[in-house]
Order: C-alpha cells, then structure tokens, then sequence
C-alpha cells in the first residue's frame, strides 16, 4: 500500500481522447494517458513517441492536466517512449528501464490506456558527451556482432563467387536456436551460453546442408552466377517465412540478462551483457584470424579465395575448402545472430534486417576478404550508431546506405580488396 | 469449403486489376533483367514513387493528369539515382543498392509524422476520385454470380490491362529495334558490346529508367484501385513477387510476363482460399497451420516455387532455355 502510494502515478484512462478532431482516420484508435508526479500534480511538456516497428506514428506533449494522447492506424502493437530529457527538474522515471513500453495493444477503435511511473529525480541523465561515447562504444558492440556474422558471407563470395542473400537467415536461425533451447520452454530449458553453443553448431550443420544440398549440386550444373543469386532470394524468402510460422512476428527478448541496469565506466554507460558481447565478439574475430593465418586450412580458404584455378592446380581440394568456409561461415552467423539476440531481441525477420548491414560492412572492407568483413563491419556498425546522436535511429540503414554508395564510388574494391575490374 | 467460389475468387484476382498491375511490374522487370541482364531487387521502389508521386499532387490540389506526371518523373530520378552509382560494377552491387535504396526510401516515407507530406504510416487515401469521375461504366455488377466486378473495379481493370496491351506492344518494338538488339549484346556479353564500340553504361541506364517508368504505371494502377498509398504496401518481397511472375511466365519472353501474372495471381488466391476453407472445414489441424499462417505460408512457398524453377526450368513457361540461362560474370 505504502508502496502504491509512493508510486505515484496511475495514468488516467482517457477514452475517446484519441479520436480528436482531425477526422482522418475513421478507426479512431489511440493511445493516451496522464502524466502526475508523486504529489499528484500534472506533469506538463514531456514529449511520448508512439512508434511501430521503428518508424514513428505520432508524438504528443504533456498539456496543461499533464494528460496527452495520440491517434494511431488501428488495431495492433506500438512502442510507447517517454522522452526523459524532455521531463522537468526534480521529475524522473521511477524504473528507468520502462521507459519503453514495447507491447502495447490497441484494439480497433479504443484508446488504449497507458502508464508510466514517474518519481523524484534520482537519475540524471547522461551529459552529451556521455551520450556520444556511449553510442561510440554500443557502435563498437554492433560493429563487432556485425563483423562476426559477416565474415562467412565474405568468404562465400570469395571461394564460390556467390553474393547470398539468404545470408540473413543464418543469422537468423542462431537466434532462433539459441531461443529454443533457452527459452521456449518447449524443450527443458539450459542456460543460454549452453544454447548459445548448441545454436553455433546447429548454424554449422545448416551450412554443410546449404553448400551439400543446394549450391554444390548447382555449381556442377554450371548455373550463372545471376540465377544462383535469384535462387538465393527464393532461399531466403522461403526461410524468413519458415521462422515467421515458427517463431511468430512478436519480437522476444532471451530469458536471461534482460534487465540489466547499464553501469557507469565514467564517459560512458554499457550494460554488463554488452559488454559480454563485445568481448565474445572480438574473441571469435581473433580465432578466425589466427586460423586464417596460421592453419593450413585457413591459408587453404585464402588461396581459393585469391585464386580457385591456381589453387585447384597446386593441389588444394577446393569442394572441401568451399564446403569448409560454409560450415564456418554459417556457424559464426549463427553465433552473430545470438550476440545480436542478446543485445537486443529475436525476432523471425532480425538476420534480412541486419543483410544490408552486412552487405555494406563486406563491400566497404572488400567482397571477398574476410579481414575486409572485419574492418568493414566495425565501420558499418560504429558509423550507423554514432548517426543515432543526430538522426532517429531508423535511418541507420540510410547511413550505411551512405557509407556504401561513397565507398563504391571512391573504392569500388574496398578498402582490403585488391585492385581489379569489378565491372 | 465451396470449391468454386474458391476458384472464382481466383480467377477474379488473377483477370482484375492487381492481376494487370503485376503484369506491368513484371514487364518493366522484364526489360531490366530478362532483356538487359540487370539484377534491379529494388523494383518495388518505382512501384512506391509512382503511386506517392499521383497521390501527394493530388492531395497537394494538383490535378490527376498532373500527378501521373510526378509519379512518372519521381520514377524517372529514381532510375538515375539507382543506376548512376551503381551500373558501371558488376550485377551484384546494382542487387544490394537498389534493395536498400528502395528500403531506405521507405523508411523516409513511413517516418513522416501524420502531418508530414506522405502522412507516415498513414498513408495517403481518397485522391483518386476524378480517376472514377471519368468511368464510363454505368452502376451495376459486371460479370457472373461470385465472378462479378463493380463498375469501379472494372473501369480500373480495363484501363490497367490497356496498360498492359500498350507495354507489351512498347516492348516488342524495342527489343526488336536496334537499341533491344544492344541491350540483348550487353545481357549476352557486356565486353563484347564495349568493344564494338557501344557505350554500355548509358544503355543500362536507359533500360533501367524505361523498365522503372512501366513499373510506375503498376504502382499508380495499384494505388487507385485501393485508393490508398501506404508504404507498408512496398515491402522488398514485392520486387521478390514480380520475379516469381516474370520467371513463372518467362523470362525474356514478350508475353511471359502477363501470363505470368494471371497464373500467378491464380495460383496464389487459390492457394489462400484452399488453406483457409481446409483450416476452418478442419482438413488441416490448428496445430499444423492456423488462420494467421495463411499468409506466411504462400510467402513459404513462392520462395520455394522461386527457387525450384530457377533450378529446374529457368525458362519458365514460355521463355527460350537459350536466352534465360544469363551468366553476366
């Protein structure tokens, strides 16, 4: 009871404040509510953003009764954000991490009632500098997951010539993995690192099937290099609704680490999984490098990259480094798409998200090279992120857009791809 | 479940307007990579810029012969945006451009709040009420029982499939003319072309904004049948529909694509009336696949129809094996 009382704020149901005027919309659907502080008086001027899959809805501004509204399409889910810069002296969120409500339903017609918490000014919020480097370093984080998943579709092209666009689907697929054995509750559930692992191996396994079952066959067909892309398209349709069936569209979050309070390491703030990410991340990067370097296989993988002919002649069995490069190439999506599942949520659609991302990291570092898939990847991810300090953060794919058109304009190659026509 | 009414539904999706509008979408496809060898996967771009072109004019107080005009232009820059960057590189980096192009061109059209130009998700409805002004059909069912248009439908899907009549004609001239006969050269053999002394680049180029100019055609005949714009209409599996279509009919092929696209739309509507009245009769347990799989599901198996007859009969059913089997690398 104390603690209720404490708590401030009950949100009012303001039915029918939505449907105001305007009239362009017949559903007359919305989202609404009241903003009080603990003594109970109104909290006026704070901005809420309804957004739906990213893409902003609608805003509205606190009024004079600390009530806003705002009318949405129709029925379905929308993300709620209180802008917390825009609350006044003395007035915080009392959980900052509801900040964000991500599941709010609104049924056709209604206004759906939302709540939000707010309190005594505890928190400040983050200086500006704070804020750039913690987007630095989350860039950093992206960056990384980024170069992970990206290597193995650098690599393909490299041995094989194939620009895979189902290459979001392996990624997909070790989220989904990992998901399952961790927290679907469909199978006892173990610890995610356990699933994390299982998820890797299974990506693996995918890849032998994609290069044993499709591509190889394919490839003694002599199919050109435009029908194999077409088919990898129909590939990656096919699976991204498989998930969709599987998964379901609701976008979840794994069960372990999901509210974690991001720590303070002075110029910025990270959260302890992300920083659990980051260093996976990197760790894997290094593995892949040295093997790369020093392995026989590795220096195998190169040589057909360079050159298959020349490789073929001085006696590499290339079917069995292609088929290699896939099997890791496919595992280490998969791992990127668990780092990416941990960072964030998983969601059956999350690896086509992050395709053109890595289609940007692999041509900006150098179709074909994996250290490119590495550097271009960092680039992609810190650049897209750092771009969230001045634009909304749908516009990530705009900035890597960006980065790419001018890499190919300038250095068509990239920046570790070697010298030649590409056209 | 009432078989025929499944098959005429079918059957009047596959004849009526959306029908038509996939047909142009796969005919501007048609000339980009069945007749040029170009690898555009941003195809529903144009598609989206020539429906928002009409309707923001429109909505703006311009007139409807005006908006046409935008959207037409709006698809004419897009095809210089796209191509511009890209077309002197190889097929891939056309691929990956034009598919976020076209995403991030989305993005920007969905992110405007309600009172921004596109209305964000929105979208924009009611501004093609002088289209239906013009109908010279009278008030009244056209057609048989389940298989009966509106007079509105009708007035759209005659005009959308004299469209399709007028590309298809359009077409024909151009690929039998000597700039088709070039264009066919670069498909075959870009190098080849460059040596005799053909400038390839402007000839992609070309080809690209005409294919993206008929696309817009399909994006405002779509447009005005639902009377809407919404951005959330141009998703990228869009552009992945129109190859199934253009593969299905045949690529490189002059009447592939509108054959395509009665056979698909056939194919398709079928399908998702046979899996919903096999759901709600039982045949299929809820377990299995329920009301809302539906749809993923048709999206499952145009992927794997997509891929099987890229494998297996790249040709599709009326292309030429010899023409399809491109290798631009």
């Amino acid at each position: 009871m104390l603690r209720a009382a404490a708590l401030v704020v009950l949100g009012t149901v303001v039915l029918g404040l939505g449907a105001s005027g305007a009239g362009a919309q017949q559903s007359g659907s919305g989202v609404g509510g009241t903003l009080e502080d603990a003594a109970g008086k109104p909290v006026v001027g704070v901005t809420i953003v309804v957004e739906q899959d990213g893409a902003e809805i609608g805003r509205a501004e606190s009024d004079a009764h600390g009530e806003w509204s705002v009318t949405v399409p129709g029925e379905g889910t929308y993300q709620v954000t209180l802008d917390v810069s825009t609350l006044p002296d003395g007035v915080a969120m009392r959980d900052p991490e509801r900040r964000t409500l991500d599941d709010v339903r609104v049924r056709e017609g209604l206004t759906k009632p939302v709540l939000f918490a707010l309190g005594e000014g505890v928190q400040s919020g983050l200086s500006r500098v704070e804020r750039f480097t913690t987007l630095l370093v989350d860039g950093l984080r992206l960056g990384l997951v980024l170069a992970v998943a990206s290597v193995g579709l650098s690599l393909i092209f490299g041995v094989t010539g194939l620009t895979n666009f189902a290459h979001g689907e392996l990624v997909t697929f070790g989220a989904l993995v990992a998901f399952f054995f961790s927290a679907s509750g469909v199978v006892p559930e173990i610890p995610l690192v356990a699933a994390g692992v299982i998820a890797v191996i299974a990506g693996g396994m995918l890849g032998w099937v994609h290069e044993r079952v499709l591509f190889r066959p394919l490839r003694r067909r002599k199919s050109g290099n435009v029908s194999l892309i077409v088919v990898t398209i129909g590939l990656g349709l096919f699976l991204r609704n498989l998930y969709l069936i599987v998964f379901e569209g609701r976008p979840r979050p794994f069960d372990e680490f999901t509210i974690q309070k991001a720590v303070d390491f002075g110029p910025f703030a990270l959260r302890p999984k992300d920083l659990v990410v980051m260093a996976v991340g990197a760790c894997a990067l290094v593995v892949v490098g040295a093997m790369l370097q020093k392995t026989r296989l590795g220096r195998a993988m190169r040589a057909v990259a360079d050159s298959r002919d020349l490789a073929a002649a001085s006696g590499i069995d290339v079917d069995r480094v292609i088929l290699a490069v896939w099997v890791g190439g496919a595992a280490l999506a998969a791992l990127g798409g668990v780092l990416q599942g941990v960072s964030e949520t998983v969601e059956s659609d999350m690896g086509f998200g992050l395709l053109l991302l890595m289609f940007a990291a692999v041509i900006l570092g150098g179709l074909g090279t994996a250290f490119g898939a590495m550097v271009g990847g960092l680039i992609i991810g810190v650049a897209s992120q750092v771009s969230t300090y001045w634009l909304s953060p749908k516009f990530r794919i705009g900035v890597a857009l960006a980065v790419l058109i001018g890499a190919i304009l300038v250095r068509p190659q990239g920046i570790l791809g070697r010298r030649e026509r590409v056209g | 479940m009432d078989i025929v009414m499944v098959v005429a539904d079918a059957i009047r999706a596959s004849i009526g307007p959306l029908g038509a509008a996939y047909a142009l979408t796969a005919i501007g496809l048609n000339l980009h990579y069945g007749y040029t060898g170009l690898l555009n996967f941003g195809h529903v771009a144009f598609l989206m810029v020539g429906a928002y072109g009409t309707a923001i004019t429109v909505e703006q107080g311009g007139p409807f012969w005006l908006g046409i005009l935008v959207g037409v232009a709006a698809a004419i820059l897009l095809g210089l945006l796209f191509g511009l960057p890209t077309l002197r590189l190889r097929v891939d980096y056309l691929a990956i451009v034009t598919i976020a192009g076209g995403e991030v061109l989305r993005t920007v059209i969905r992110s405007g709040g309600k009172d921004s130009l596109t209305h964000g998700v929105f979208g924009i409805t009611r501004f093609a009420t002088s289209f239906f002004d013009l109908n010279p059909f009278p008030d009244g069912e056209y057609g048989w029982g389940r298989l009966a248009f509106t007079e509105r439908q009708l007035w759209v899907a005659v005009v959308a499939w004299m469209l399709v009549a007028i590309a298809t004609l359009l077409l024909v001239l151009l690929v039998r003319s000597p700039w088709g006969r070039v264009l066919r050269a670069i498909r075959e053999d870009e190098d080849a072309a460059r040596s005799l002394g053909k400038n390839v680049f402007a000839f992609k180029l070309q080809s690209l904004v005409t294919g993206g100019v008929i696309a817009a055609f399909a994006g405002i005949i779509i447009a005005i049948e639902r009377q809407s714009v919404n951005p959330d209409t141009y998703l990228p599996a869009g552009t992945f529909l129109a190859y199934t279509v253009l593969i299905l009919g045949g690529t490189a092929s002059r009447i592939g694509p509108v054959l395509g696209a009665v056979v698909y739309w056939f194919l398709f509507e079928f399908t998702d009336g046979f899996l919903r009245g096999a759901i709600s009769a039982g045949w299929i347990p809820a377990g299995v696949l329920s009301e809302t799989d539906v749809g993923p599901f048709r999206m499952m198996l145009v992927g794997l129809s997509l891929m099987l007859l890229m494998i297996f009969r790249p040709q599709g059913l009326l292309g030429k094996r010899e023409e399809v089997l491109l290798d631009a690398r």
